[in-house]
């Protein structure tokens, strides 16, 4: 275990946790923000630079400070490390600074983008941007193609955080998109259109921090802050089968993995559960979703589901798949 | 006469064949390193000699030696990293067209001070035609035992390959240079770890640029005191300069570091001066990504000492009156030239160049340059070059490699020490309108003509 002090928070971590980690385990507001790293894929991190912290303090052994801020995502404490996170004015600048050229080249389509309201991008330009834009130049945009059969690509959205790649590297057999080009110019495609086509590719939706891979089933159905997303599993044969369904009515318009409170998801799932069970009663349902996350998505008051009536609607569903006359018309499920 | 280590026979000709080049004492030092010295009594002497690096960043090749992971079961690897495509170096491009075999005897020597059974020159792809003089180099050095297997009748064994890139500045970063050479994106990897200990292929691997490799060779051959007795103070030995922009013999030159830069610029044993009797406006002294300095600046530093070609006096002064001798790249301008439309180019390789991995370099190197192509066409604001100013610090520093700073850096010390011109620019968007515009009326300030009087 090794000491490390985080805006003047002292806590003990294992030794080879990254300060992002580290601040994770304090939680609260020194949490520096990520948009790269994913803690379950391997690798991921250091790009979006984003998380950028002062080491004031390297360690017990070697006082000297960082010379330069460092990527908490990627960065390993040491015992005695003192780092700065919001009480530095340098980090904060930074900071504002990474978002501000992140927006310059996003398209800022956020009243028509479906993932708005769960956006990583939005919650972050939302806390650390600034309200004006000084960039008075044409944005880089690009047409939107289809790299699989259900994954929309809208690389003008993109903040190339490679993410995808490494989804695609780490969870399926065969990646077959990748980054091409350079610079601002950089771009995730394939080289056939549609040609992913594995049955995790999926979850390059869920772990997408922008609105840049959308589900094709899901598009332009509903604002995400509109549906009601219920836990719910199923048994698969393939992943574990726990997932949220984003339900409006008895619809199920989306399936995705279950995001903890930093949207990372831990348990991915297969395409099977993600497309192919849009029914409700597919699925064995636990419960209203608790989204621990500071975004919209969390506003609203779908915790209130009266379960009873919702499990009555799933029999009714069923009893009319096996024929039987409906016991009573459709209703709604809150209360 | 100068004392000259590298460039001593490329007068000669045919010197690029083996049999010219051993007749001029070549592989004289692999002779030596392999038959008489240990490989840490090599790496002694390079650290003894003091030799800097000389890619652009002048950290000491023997410290780097040093840190090259020997306890690893993993095979060691040297890289020479060959993709000079700075603006304003083209020093490699000469040292390896006319003279091969140095850097032949270099990667030799020093494959063999660090114990690497395979070493790779990775070279830039648009130098093709010196991959084919390279290849027919290690031919005939193959041919005549000093590669391949028991070198000389040693037990060392060693290959050799010359690896072309494909067109990427950014592949002269260490790390997405190894990258690139392991057949990925060229992306530089996060540090740590460094190359000395998770290099190519994950092994520890040392990269040095081709100059610091062929310094190794008089190293050897000299005694690594006998090289530090060359130069001045911690900058030893010479040091190849690529001179280029308004001067009257623009062209590679060696010089013993320590070098008055205004002997450089004005003997004629050097630049000979600036071309058609013009005046003397800036200098950028190390390659496109080290600060410019105007003419006070560069001939004397801000304490008012002259400046000499070494580390530590172009660095006097910091990044506020100094600049770094970097790769050596000595681009000279004259009072006609444009600083704007000058650090324009710079901006836009930059931006052509940015790998797209981190966002302050993607994003930023980009907006830098539309900025600058607005003002030097006369469509800028007044506050478009404070933007400049605060878009340069916010890349700075903040980026995963290097390159970030070093499109920072030209744009930050340009407006610093030439602001009046961005200014001229906004002003009088007519009189910029036609590109050689200060060639017809060159742009003349109060103050930097005060301060060059």
């Amino acid at each position: 275990m090794v000491k490390v002090t985080i805006d003047g928070i002292e806590i003990e971590v294992a030794e080879g946790t990254t300060i992002l980690n580290a601040a994770r385990q304090i939680g609260g507001d020194v949490v520096p923000p990520a948009m790269c790293y994913y803690t379950s894929l391997k690798d991921s991190g250091g790009k979006c630079r984003v998380c950028l912290v002062k080491v004031t303090h390297t360690s017990t052994k070697d006082p000297r400070p960082m010379p330069k801020l460092v990527a908490s995502c990627r960065t390993n404490v040491m015992d005695g490390m003192v780092i700065q996170n919001i009480t530095s004015p340098e980090v904060l600048e930074a900071r504002k600074g990474v978002v501000e050229f992140l927006l310059i080249n996003h398209p800022l389509d956020c009243p028509i983008c479906d993932q708005a309201g769960e956006c990583d991008l939005q919650n972050l330009a939302y806390e650390h941007g600034v309200a004006k834009t000084r960039y008075e130049e044409e944005r880089r945009t690009f047409e939107k193609i289809d790299i699989g059969d259900k994954i929309k690509l809208h690389m003008t959205r993109c903040i190339l955080c490679y993410r995808c790649t490494f989804v695609a590297d780490q969870l399926t057999d065969n990646r077959v998109h990748g980054i091409l080009g350079r610079g601002d110019t950089s771009e995730i495609s394939t080289y056939i259109q549609k040609a992913v086509d594995n049955d995790f590719s999926g979850n390059m939706i869920d772990v997408c921090p922008v609105g840049a891979l959308t589900d094709n089933t899901f598009r332009f159905k509903s604002r995400v802050w509109f549906t009601k997303p219920l836990d719910a599993h199923r048994n698969c044969d393939k992943c574990c089968g726990k997932v949220v369904l984003f339900t409006k009515g008895d619809e199920v318009l989306r399936v995705s993995a279950r995001k903890d409170k930093y949207a990372e998801v831990t348990e991915y799932i297969c395409n099977e559960c993600r497309y192919d069970h849009k029914r409700l009663s597919d699925w064995v349902i636990e419960g209203p979703r608790h989204i621990d996350r500071n975004s919209v998505i969390s506003q609203n008051h779908y915790e209130k589901i009266d379960l009873l009536k919702l499990k009555q609607e799933i029999e009714r569903q069923i009893d009319f798949e096996k024929g039987k006359q409906l016991p009573e018309p459709n209703q709604s499920l809150t209360a | 006469m100068p004392k000259k280590l590298l460039l001593e026979h490329i007068d000669v000709p045919s010197i690029e064949t083996f049999e010219t080049y051993r007749r001029h004492g070549g592989y004289a030092s692999v002779e030596k390193a392999l038959k008489t010295m240990t490989p840490d009594a090599v790496t002694e002497e390079v650290k003894k000699s003091g030799l800097r690096g000389r890619g652009g960043a002048g950290f000491p090749a023997g410290l780097k030696w040093s840190f090259l992971d020997r306890k690893s079961e993993k095979p060691r690897y040297l890289v020479c990293n060959a993709d000079e495509s700075e603006p304003g170096t083209f020093k490699d491009r000469y040292l390896m067209e006319k003279i091969p075999h140095l850097l032949i005897e270099g990667m030799i020597t020093a494959s063999y001070a660090l114990g690497a059974k395979t070493s790779y020159i990775y070279i830039r792809g648009e130098y093709m035609y010196i991959v084919r003089i390279l290849e027919r180099a290690i031919e005939e050095a193959y041919a005549a035992g000093f590669l391949g297997q028991h070198i000389l009748g040693t037990p060392y064994s060693l290959d050799l390959y010359v690896h072309p890139g494909a067109g990427a500045y950014i592949c002269g970063e260490e790390t997405a240079l190894l990258e690139s050479l392991e057949g990925k994106r060229g992306n530089p990897r996060l540090k740590p770890p460094f190359p000395a200990v998770a290099g190519l292929y994950a092994a520890p691997t040392v990269v040095n640029n081709v100059e610091t490799i062929a310094a190794v060779v008089s190293i050897v051959n000299g005694g690594g005191d006998e090289y530090a007795k060359v130069g001045l103070g911690k900058s030893t030995g010479t040091k190849l300069i690529s001179a280029s922009g308004h001067i009257n013999k623009p062209g590679v030159y060696e010089i013993e570091l320590g070098l008055p830069v205004e002997e450089f610029i004005f003997s004629d044993e050097y630049c000979g001066g600036i071309w058609k009797g013009r005046k003397l406006k800036a200098v950028v002294a190390g390659g496109s990504s080290v600060p410019i300095l105007p003419a006070h600046l560069i001939l004397k530093t801000a304490k008012g000492e002259q400046r000499l070609m070494t580390y530590e006096s172009l660095a006097d002064g910091g990044f506020i009156s100094g600049t770094m001798l970097g790769s050596g790249g000595f681009i000279v301008m004259d009072e006609t030239a444009c600083i704007v439309r000058n650090l324009w180019t710079f901006s836009r390789f930059y931006h052509h160049e940015s790998c797209g991995q981190c966002s302050p370099c993607r994003e930023g190197t980009g907006w830098m340059e539309k900025v600058l192509h607005r003002i030097e066409h006369g469509h800028g604001h007044m506050h478009d070059i404070d933007l400049l100013v605060d878009v340069a610090k916010k890349i700075e520093g903040n980026t995963i490699c290097p390159l970030g700073d070093a499109a920072a850096w030209p744009v930050a010390s340009a407006i610093r020490h030439f602001r009046e011109e961005f200014e001229y620019h906004v002003k009088y968007p007519e009189k910029v309108a036609n590109p050689k515009h200060f060639e017809l009326e060159p742009f003349r300030s109060e103050r930097l003509e005060l301060s060059n009087a």
